[in-house]
């Protein structure tokens, strides 16, 4: 599959691929046609994480190159982060460098912050908590002014932020966009309020896609941190009450309401909470009815959790229709809807 | 609108209006993000409020730089919460003593509309959206008299003014359907920094306190509802409140 190497210009006109669980069809469409597969009394349901400026280049003790990819706060106040040796998003992460080995206490410096080694992972020594010297607005500041959106290798040049923000973005939560989103320009979302589509959001702490490390990235995702908000829960409950159906935008979605659902015996709670929970064919998601996500290349983790939405084979025909119709891969690419008609 | 608990971003925070609306919605319990360019004003405007008890944070930066807009918009609400109240107070004059417009070079009226028209207008762009999924907000866009009446001198701060109010009744149209509310405030002319490079000749004693005029702004901010969204308000203080 061919990835999306930059932003296109017209969002509305990106391809859109319908697969219908029920009728086991595929479905040509467009993005600006999504509300011909959404009923009035339907939720939309969004993840409004804000993206990190989550890429720090800097030194390791000795002057060693390091880039740390942030994944965000940690309930012990300092950054979860994943740790790269020399080089940059140029490179394919699985190609990277790892970084020197580093010990508890190891002091890193990024440009004009600088940052201390407070845990290593057991399961890989690139996965560490840093404590920065500064905190609060302060630190907020200097990590915009350091940082850069972790961006991929084909990618075709620097991104800046305002590439990798969905168009209803709040907190920065997310080490990577929530891309899913990405397409949902405020005229589409318009008129799918004007056709009684409901909208309601969680913020979750997306996580990063690939980290080049085979035993991190078998672990992946790590435990991620959400919030739902009491009236995304109400329009939950009110959707169901009216029949209408809930639609996921995005994994990160999935994992934030199913996440919630399943620490609480299946019902949604208003409140933050973090989860690792993985979703796969057995699971039976029991808030979100559908998905609008990014077409990604058929990669075990994102594909099992597909699979709690529509069956193996479909996805697998929808795939190779996606390759051979030409539908562009990854956070700026083309978008799947599995919805049941 | 109660902004106890809802984060807050005031631009142009670190003194006259900005600081003093900023001090007024700390102390009715909004978590204030301070943004202006100056450091050092900022810093201690942020630390008087935080003395009072009120909660306020400086996010220093240029609103007319868009890198910047998003660092500032991200930054704050990383410290404040997502931003419910969002008041666009930052503007400048252009060089002073102000010039007629035939004598305006065109890079100095380029740099009003930046950070008075597009400034504003990247900051909301960056924030209303999350404002508008949620189902409520409110953008108030601290503007001026010069907006609407003709002033000899004041043409790219004026223009920029009445650009800026439109862009809120606009705004405020577009989002309607999504409860996020516009309001435009004429301040009224005050005591400050920007009204003495202004008019460096006036009578200071006749001029309204920044601090009395950011009450009343609080007090609009606190009714908001009751205001059509999208209305322009004149927030001068009566003769007996001076």
């Amino acid at each position: 599959m061919t990835p999306a190497r930059w932003p296109r210009g017209d969002a509305l006109s990106e391809r859109l691929l319908v697969v219908d669980p029920r009728s086991q069809r595929l479905r040509d469409s467009l993005i600006r046609d999504l509300p011909q597969f959404l009923r009035r009394g339907d939720l939309l349901v969004v993840n409004d994480a804000a993206t990190l400026a989550a890429s720090l280049l800097g030194r390791g003790p000795g002057g060693a190159p390091i880039e740390a990819r942030l994944l965000g706060t940690s309930p012990r106040g300092g950054f979860r982060a994943v740790l790269f040796g020399g080089g940059d998003w140029r490179t394919p992460t699985e190609n990277r460098v790892p970084p020197i080995p580093l010990a508890l206490g190891s002091r890193l410096h990024f440009a004009e912050l600088s940052a201390v080694v407070e845990w290593i992972s057991p399961s890989s020594t690139r996965l560490v908590e840093l404590h920065f010297d500064r905190e609060g607005a302060e630190l907020w500041s200097a990590l915009y002014r350091v940082g850069r959106p972790v961006q991929y290798s084909y990618t075709a040049a620097p991104l800046e932020l305002w590439h990798v923000q969905v168009g209803y973005a709040s907190r920065p939560w997310a080490a990577e966009m929530p891309s899913a989103g990405r397409p949902l320009r405020w005229e589409l979302l318009s008129s799918l309020v004007r056709a009684g589509v409901c909208l309601a959001a969680v913020t979750h702490a997306a996580g990063l896609s690939s980290t080049g490390d085979a035993a991190l990235d078998r672990a992946l995702p790590l435990a991620e941190h959400f919030e739902i908000p009491s009236a995304t829960v109400s329009a939950v409950s009110a959707t169901r009450a009216r029949g209408g159906r809930i639609v996921a935008v995005g994994t990160t979605v999935v994992r934030a309401l199913e996440g919630a659902a399943a620490q609480h015996a299946g019902s949604l709670v208003a409140g933050a909470g973090e989860t690792d929970l993985v979703l796969g064919p057995d699971h039976h998601p029991q808030i979100a009815d559908g998905l609008l996500t990014g077409v990604h290349p058929p990669t075990a983790s994102h594909y099992a959790l597909l699979r709690a939405f529509a069956p193996a084979d479909l996805l697998a025909r929808a795939s190779s229709y996606s390759d051979r119709a030409g539908y562009l891969c990854h956070e700026f690419g083309d978008s799947w809807l599995l919805l049941e008609s | 609108m109660d902004v106890k608990g809802k984060g807050a971003l005031v631009t142009g925070a670190s003194k006259g209006l900005g600081a003093a609306l900023a001090e007024e919605l700390a102390r009715a319990g909004a978590r204030v993000a301070m943004v202006a360019r100056g450091s050092e004003q900022l810093l201690q405007a942020a630390a008087r409020i935080r003395a009072a008890g009120g909660e306020a944070h400086a996010i220093q930066g240029d609103v007319a730089d868009k890198r910047q807009a998003h660092a500032i918009a991200g930054a704050s609400a990383a410290v404040v919460g997502p931003i419910e109240l969002l008041v666009h107070n930052a503007s400048t004059l252009g060089p002073t003593p102000l010039r007629l417009l035939l004598d305006t070079d065109c890079e100095d009226l380029d740099r009003v509309l930046e950070v008075n028209l597009v400034g504003p207008f990247r900051l909301t762009r960056i924030i209303a959206g999350a404002m508008a999924l949620r189902g409520s907000g409110l953008v108030v866009h601290v503007s001026s008299d010069a907006a609407v009446a003709a002033y000899p001198g004041w043409g790219s701060y004026g223009a920029s003014k009445a650009a800026q109010d439109h862009l809120g009744r606009i705004f405020s149209v577009e989002l309607q359907p999504f409860g996020v509310r516009f309001l435009t405030v004429d301040p009224g002319e005050m005591d400050t920094a920007m009204h003495a490079a202004a008019m460096p000749e006036s009578d200071r004693s006749a001029l309204a306190r920044p601090e009395d005029v950011a009450r009343r702004i609080a007090e609009m901010i606190a009714r908001a509802e009751q205001f059509e969204s999208g209305a322009r308000l004149v927030a001068a203080p009566s003769l007996e409140a001076r």
